[in-house]
């Protein structure tokens, strides 16, 4: 088959026809006989206690669905177990769920909720990391102000502080990102013959069966979970949907009739999880030759009123802090404090964004110190095979940084530009470099410990393949990059492989779809699984299933943190060109490259989709998108506050691959999702700094801060 | 409270009672189940529910029901019949500019709404015509490289009307 000698070649995605002609059902688009509407009322109040709910008479048909409701535990079911599905006695931040209105209309369900008195009793917010910090009457957390405290190193910092002659440190604030998908959060639950099923928005079906077993204390065998097209998830539909999907099922089963709730967008922006605001300081100590011979590094993250996904956010960007650099000693402690503002949790990145900002940051201040150009720096401490990672793991491949520099200097003219008479005369014109990378895969052994991911291959007796797998298509292509890995392995045309929209009653659990793990891990798992089934081709019927085993070549110690943090890792380096509005201060971008080592492509066009969609989601994060708190309560609550990059915000975007495959993903390919946002606010931060001459101490650059670091001279 | 509005379409004569606040957003979703108009922000500040009145681009959100009398709306259910859809279709494959596809019978919409105006726009005039139509996804370039091609290799396609 001709298709098969190259992969890379782009093919029409699975979902193209459905989703241009606007007849992909979205979750909002379904409807049920007598189908019910559900709205959430939501906590006005950062941290108070419930002392009582008065609600209006409720006409026929209407309801309210509350704490009371839940069968089972409200508990959501996620590494720590701090949260209620709805707030029972006490709220902790602003837009927390406390009920439902159920009913068949949603004008009247609007009129009842505005009807709905809660009387609280206040206490005292815990606002930001700083007030964190402090001693606190009544923690939000156990009794700390964390919810999880982890240091790691490697080599002896004590011995290279003692050695060194002197030190260079920086302090970098980063603040939210709300992930804005186009389609808010939604579902759907229908109870009949005495089980659930609930249908909507979503990137993980099996945390949602966790979550509905969990809260209605019913056998996995009674919830039916089925991903619908999904508008959009990038991290925020990882965990949060466990709350509207239980809150759906709760209104079903109270009112044994199909329940429909779709956040609108205000509640979805000041209610779901968002990137974590962090304070990164980093100190690196230099001996009398210049060396950087250790780094001791200081992270604080503000991850809200809840847990969530905190810890895990907080271990990537504690990994991801040392950059690409081999420095031999290095000390990390990272915090993540409880607030009394919405959760923190996952977003493309998952904690690299942060600290690549603030790693690439220092790199260069500390080249500007010693008077050195700034890749030639970075080139020094380039990491290489063989090289010993932060954890004290093994880089067993090819590390191509040397390669992928070279080449972005070359597209982008960064060194020439650099030294130019126009960066020189110009003062409010600059480029930025950065680079990166990202792990793909849970972090350390959790693809083992956590999710032991299955895959389900089943031939038909037409010679049809169909993919039974979890994984979720949101937008980024699962749906035909794995179809592809398949048709390809077993050497048949694409259109004889069939994959539908995950559902937990016919899908092995292979994962949740984060982490840049589903090429890599589940592409993997069913590229192995698809060549099981080629041998055994000329069997009529058959099924075959093909499970998870940690690597034997990888090793981790998940309370030292010792060993290799990542199965695999890919690569990148970006520039971006700008020049500022002396009078406005407005940044406008005049270039923007970028290069990446994924491996292997396995879909050129929806990797170029995955690498400029990326990029523009973090020229949000390191420019346009402002997301602050004022007393616990978001300010920008809708995309008039909270601006996103229009078409108008994004300059042509020139990116090339480095090939580079290994045999740990299928046909040599790795993760991208991430890492194509990871690396643009540093380059565009450093940027603005070589523009204006002012070092740059945060994001986003508004041209509010902009002014701020001109007048403060 | 409801009145009775007589409008047009995807080019068909439409009669209906509603009250004259309802948004056309809600009628064409809920009243007439055409879901192919999304609902993004409610604001009028994503695109998602971008319809044609009388050819040109709107957001169906921000519509009542009292403004419809006597317009012709086309939606992406009447649009999605035309050869121009079509041709706007091919090079939207061929530019890959779809991933989760929620913004994209909005963008579809807005180009048609600027290559009817402007069949032959720039890359200015492009960015300009989806300034009001978010997309979280693709990072544009590749939406606005369709709408360009589709304007290069459309022919007469935007010089003839298309019957809606």
């Amino acid at each position: 088959m001709k298709d098969s000698e190259n992969i890379s070649k782009a093919i029409k995605r699975s979902d193209f026809d459905d989703k241009i002609e606007g007849r992909a059902q979205y979750c909002a688009d379904l409807r049920y006989e007598e189908m019910l509407y559900a709205k959430t009322l939501r906590s006005e109040k950062a941290r108070a206690r419930i002392i009582s709910v008065e609600t209006p008479p409720l006409p026929a048909g209407y309801c309210i669905v509350d704490y009371h409701d839940i069968p089972g535990r409200n508990i959501v079911p996620i590494i720590y177990e701090d949260q209620p599905f709805l707030a029972q006695d006490r709220v902790n931040y602003i837009g927390e769920p406390i009920l439902l209105v159920v009913g068949p209309d949603k004008q009247i369900i609007l009129d009842l909720l505005s009807k709905i008195r809660v009387s609280y009793e206040e206490l005292k917010p815990i606002l930001d990391i700083t007030q964190a910090e402090r001693p606190q009457e009544e923690y939000i957390f156990e009794n700390k102000p964390c919810f999880v405290e982890y240091a790691y190193g490697k080599g002896n910092i004590e011995k290279a502080i003692e050695n060194s002659s002197f030190f260079i440190e920086d302090e970098f604030r980063t603040g939210y990102q709300e992930q804005a998908y186009l389609e808010t959060q939604a579902m759907i639950a229908v109870y009949e013959e005495e089980r659930l099923t609930v249908r909507g928005s979503m990137q993980c079906p099996f945390y949602l069966i966790d979550a509905l077993t969990q809260a209605l204390g019913w056998p996995k065998e009674r919830i039916r979970v089925i991903q619908l097209p999904t508008g959009g998830g990038f991290g925020g539909k990882e965990d949060y949907p466990m709350l509207p999907a239980v809150h759906a099922a709760l209104a079903a089963l109270k009112t044994q009739r199909p329940v429909q709730l779709v956040l609108d967008r205000q509640e979805d922006i000041i209610g779901s999880t968002k990137r974590h605001p962090a304070i990164i300081r980093i100190r690196s100590y230099l001996d009398n030759q210049n060396n950087i011979t250790g780094r001791e590094i200081d992270i604080k993250t503000d991850a809200g009123a809840y847990a969530g996904l905190s810890s895990v956010v907080l271990q990537r960007m504690m990994f991801s802090v040392a950059g690409v650099y081999n420095v031999e000693n290095l000390h990390v402690l990272a915090k993540a404090y409880a607030t009394n503002k919405v959760v923190s949790g996952a977003f493309r990145g998952f904690g690299g964004p942060q600290a690549f900002f603030a790693i690439e940051m220092h790199m260069e201040n500390i080249a500007r110190k010693l008077n050195l150009d700034s890749l030639e720096l970075k080139r020094k401490y380039f990491l290489r095979q063989g090289d010993t990672s932060s954890t004290g793991g093994l880089y067993q491949y090819e590390i191509k940084l040397a390669e992928i520099t070279a080449k972005i200097d070359d597209l982008s003219g960064y060194s020439r530009k650099v030294n130019s008479p126009t960066a020189k005369n110009n003062s409010l014109y600059g480029l930025g470099c950065s680079v990166f990378y990202h792990g793909c895969g849970f972090t350390g052994s959790n693809e083992q410990d956590q999710i032991k991911a299955k895959v389900l291959l089943k031939k038909y007796r037409d010679n049809s393949v169909q993919i039974f797998v979890s994984s979720t298509e949101i937008g980024q292509g699962a749906q035909t990059t794995l179809r592809k890995i398949v048709a390809h392995t077993l050497e048949i045309p694409l259109e004889q492989v069939k994959q539908d929209y995950p559902d937990t009653d016919y899908c092995p659990d292979s994962g949740p779809t984060v982490a840049s793990r589903t090429i890599l891990i589940v592409g993997k798992l069913l590229h192995d699984c698809a060549l099981k089934l080629k041998e055994r081709w000329s069997e009529e019927e058959t099924e075959i299933c093909q499970e998870y085993q940690y690597p034997e070549d990888l090793s981790w110690d998940k309370d030292k943190f010792q060993g290799d943090a990542y199965h695999d890792y890919s690569w990148g380096a970006n520039v971006l060109e700008v020049e500022i509005d002396p009078l406005t201060y407005a940044i406008n971008i005049l270039g923007i490259w970028a290069v990446y080592d994924i491996g292997t492509p396995i879909d050129e066009k929806i990797v170029r989709g995955q690498i400029e969609g990326g990029i523009v989601q973090g020229l949000g994060y390191g420019g346009l998108e402002v997301l602050t708190a004022e007393k616990g309560s978001l300010r920008q609550n809708n995309f008039a506050g909270y601006m996103i990059p229009t078409a108008l915000d994004v300059p042509d975007i020139v990116s090339e691959l480095v090939w580079n495959p290994n045999e740990k993903g299928p046909f040599g390919a790795r993760g991208l999702g991430e890492l194509a946002l990871i690396g643009v606010a540093p380059a565009l931060a450093l940027a603005v700094q070589n523009a204006l001459g002012r070092q740059v101490k945060q994001i986003p650059l508004t041209p509010e801060y902009i002014m701020e670091l001109m007048q403060n001279v | 409270m409801s009145d009775t509005i007589n409008f047009r379409l995807n080019g068909e004569a439409v009669r209906l009672t509603v009250p004259p606040l309802k948004r056309l957003v809600d009628i064409l979703r809920d009243d007439l189940n055409l879901t192919g108009t999304k609902e993004g922000c409610g604001e009028g500040q994503c695109g998602a529910c971008s319809v044609l009145v009388d050819g040109r681009l709107a957001n169906s959100c921000l519509i009542p029901a009292a403004l419809l009398a006597g317009r012709s709306i086309v939606t992406i259910e009447g649009y999605r019949n035309s050869a121009r859809f079509d041709h706007l279709k091919a090079c939207f494959e061929k530019a890959g500019a779809l991933q989760c596809g929620f913004c994209t019978p909005g963008m579809i919409l807005a180009a048609e709404a600027l290559l009817c105006q402007n069949p032959k726009p720039t890359q200015a005039d492009v960015r300009v015509a989806l300034a009001g139509n978010l997309c979280r996804c693709t990072g544009y370039n590749m939406i606005v490289e369709a709408v360009l091609l589709a304007a290069r290799e459309g022919g007469k396609l935007w010089s003839q009307p298309t019957g809606l």
